[in-house]
């Protein structure tokens, strides 16, 4: 789906959408009883760089400062983060943990903070902007991944013909919307008729407060211990006092 | 300072083992670990690729005083894979976090040894190293410092260097780097002129915790010493910004303003050189003691993280 | 990568009253190992987890010149091997034993 396919599927009355320069979106729509909604996004596949995380964030930054109380809808297609040594020389590890931070700010002082995977969302990008949501959901052909299977093939050694094998056993480790949706990051996927109706449901409840990706996962096997063994651990940690 | 740990082998970071750091850092014999070997955490993910497992998954964690403050330690083995969070390892290190935003720890320090993602159960090390970010601002919203330390083989790659940016202080030896991409998979992605990571020398000045801390993607540089790690820890506590609107929009400010006077630099001589700190020498070949005469960029004595 | 236990039956139960050790990390040409204080004295249990497949003869006789040189009744040895050498083997077993004979 493109971009303005899905704004349209979003939005049929309509929502005002400015592109801000390396792939970024900004705007914002009306929804009849929701109000008003935020938007930001990264589009067209475009790998996530330190320009484009600063401009997310101050978009994010500035909403916060305004005390904005509407929805923020983040919208998702990049690549991975932009793999160049300029980036990491200037730190691109800080610029995406600015971005995720600024994001989880946004959900602390009372944004609902919901992430929307149109396309391709891949390692440190994935992390700064889809799983930085409260809530993440997804199109039935979105492709979000950490590491493509010829790159693990070549890590670890194996043929890409057991690897792929071997995802269709596990989806601990494939790349893909299945794998990722029983891993329990992502909540729901909506399918493309039902975009608006979708968003206004969802808006419409209170965003989840806690993160209980992992509990999502154990329910659903695809990660079926993350949570207890967190658990356990603060058990301990409790008992140690 | 205090000696270092029970076993007291030597008191270099870079060559200790995680327990040793762990150990270490803390007031000697204070340490209780949670989930320890007994435990036999056991990635079940790593039989599938005839791999072994360790019974700590990698990561030591546990509770222990810093002259005499209850403290949290985290530790990772940066030999044990890479250091690479899996689902277990990641487990456990979210539990730690959120066990410190419950009980309102003063300080949890995280020894951060990575190279990121744990390929073979990458889409469970993804959601850990988002859980440990979420936690870590929970940790922080709830007036935890946490304090990254950067000084073992493994560096802070990947996700790591992401978790590294997101506590609330940084601490490096000149052994420790932080990056996102490691330079094998940009030179693999983007060709050996964009990167050459054979080229030690360039992968140190882009990556090595002496760039970073000139440039302030580090609050404190220290020697390769246990010691040296838990003094600067100690230092940094009281300093932790809180997790604040004014904290972010400092450092976007910081960040922004480092892309405006450097953006176009490539290597980082040619940032010293821009900011008018031309050091007497290749910064890899100072001495420990020379190197911290050197001025540090004026960002990089801040409270915006 | 294989799996195996050996079991066997010391002469002499471990001394010293340490109930736990973990020393050594599983990477390339190491191994991690967890001793514990957890069987009749009469027994001693080496649970092995290695990389390198094929080696269960040299396994046996590494821990065979172990038992006959210390006392290990009642502790339970588990390993992840990383593919050390057998002399690297036995030096990690050698090392846990001796700091089982420290006082608890």
């Amino acid at each position: 789906m493109t971009r303005d396919e899905l704004l349209t599927a979003l939005f049929p009355a309509g929502c005002s959408i400015q592109p801000g320069g390396f792939g970024t979106l900004r705007g914002m729509a009306e929804l009849p009883g929701t109000g008003r909604v935020e938007i930001i996004g990264i589009e067209a596949g475009t790998p996530l760089g330190i320009e484009g995380a600063l401009i997310l964030s101050g978009h994010v930054l500035d909403l916060v400062a305004a005390a904005s109380r509407a929805p923020l809808l983040v919208l998702v297609d990049t690549a991975a983060q932009e793999m160049a040594r300029r980036e990491e020389l200037l730190g691109l590890n800080e610029a995406l943990a600015h971005l995720a931070k600024s994001l989880a700010l946004a959900a602390e002082t009372g944004m609902f903070t919901l992430g929307l995977l149109y396309g391709r969302a891949a390692a440190g990008a994935f992390i700064a902007t889809a799983l930085s949501t409260q809530m993440l959901v997804a199109l039935p052909d979105a492709y979000p991944s950490v590491m493509d299977l010829p790159s693990i093939a070549r890590v670890t050694k194996l043929k890409l013909e057991t690897l792929e094998a071997l995802a269709q056993t596990t989806p601990i480790f494939a790349p893909g919307l299945e794998p990722l949706f029983a891993t329990g990051a992502i909540a729901e996927i909506w399918p493309p008729e039902a975009l608006a109706a979708r968003l206004a449901a969802t808006l419409a409840a209170p965003p989840p407060r806690a993160d209980t990706r992992d509990a999502l996962g154990q329910a659903r096997g695809g990660r079926k211990r993350a949570h207890d063994i967190a658990a356990q651990v603060m058990a301990q940690a409790a008992a140690h006092g | 300072m205090n000696a270092p740990g029970m076993n007291a082998q030597s008191d270099y970071y870079y060559e200790a083992s995680a327990r040793e750091r762990a150990q270490g850092l803390l007031d000697p014999g204070s340490f209780t670990e949670f989930m320890g070997p007994q435990s036999r955490c056991l990635s079940p993910h790593l039989a599938q690729f005839n791999l072994t497992g360790a019974f700590d998954d990698g990561i030591i964690i546990g509770a222990g005083l810093l002259q005499g403050m209850p403290v949290y330690v985290a530790a990772q083995e940066g030999r044990f894979m890479g250091g690479a969070f899996g689902e277990l390892h990641g487990a456990k290190l979210v539990g730690l976090l959120r066990a410190a935003a419950a009980h309102k720890i003063t300080a949890v320090l995280l020894a951060l040894d990575t190279g990121g993602v744990r390929l073979q159960e990458a889409n469970a090390g993804e959601m850990a190293i988002s859980e440990v970010l979420r936690a870590i601002v929970a940790a922080r919203r709830a007036g935890v410092a946490v304090i990254a330390l950067v000084g073992g083989r493994a560096g802070a790659f990947g996700g790591g260097g992401i978790i590294a940016a997101s506590c609330s202080r940084i601490i490096v030896s000149g052994h420790g780097r932080i990056s996102v991409s490691g330079p094998e998979v940009i030179e693999t992605n983007k060709g050996v002129e964009e990167f050459d990571s054979k080229d030690r020398g360039l992968v140190w000045r882009v990556t090595g915790g002496r760039s970073r801390a000139l440039l302030g993607g580090a609050d404190a540089y220290v020697a390769d010493r246990i010691s040296a790690f838990r003094d600067a820890a100690l230092a940094q506590i009281p300093n932790a910004p809180p997790f604040t609107l004014e904290s972010l929009q400092a450092e976007q400010a910081r960040l922004s303003q480092r892309l405006a006077a450097y953006g176009t630099c490539r290597d980082a001589t040619e940032i010293w050189r821009q900011a008018g700190l031309e050091p007497p020498a290749p910064v890899a070949d100072l001495s420990e003691a020379d190197y911290a005469g050197l001025s540090r960029l004026p960002e990089a004595d801040h409270d915006a993280r | 990568m294989e799996q195996f236990q050996i079991r066997i039956e010391p002469a002499r139960p471990a001394s010293g009253g340490r109930r736990l050790a973990s020393l050594g990390v599983n990477a390339s040409g190491n191994l991690e190992l967890l001793v514990e204080r957890s069987l009749p004295p009469g027994e001693a249990v080496f649970d092995i987890a290695t990389a390198a497949t094929g080696f269960r003869d040299l396994w046996e006789a590494v821990i065979s010149d172990l038992c006959a040189r210390l006392p290990v009744g009642g502790l339970h040895f588990s390993i992840n091997d990383g593919g050390a050498r057998p002399d690297v083997v036995g030096l990690r077993l050698m090392q846990g034993a001796a700091l089982m004979e420290q006082p608890a």
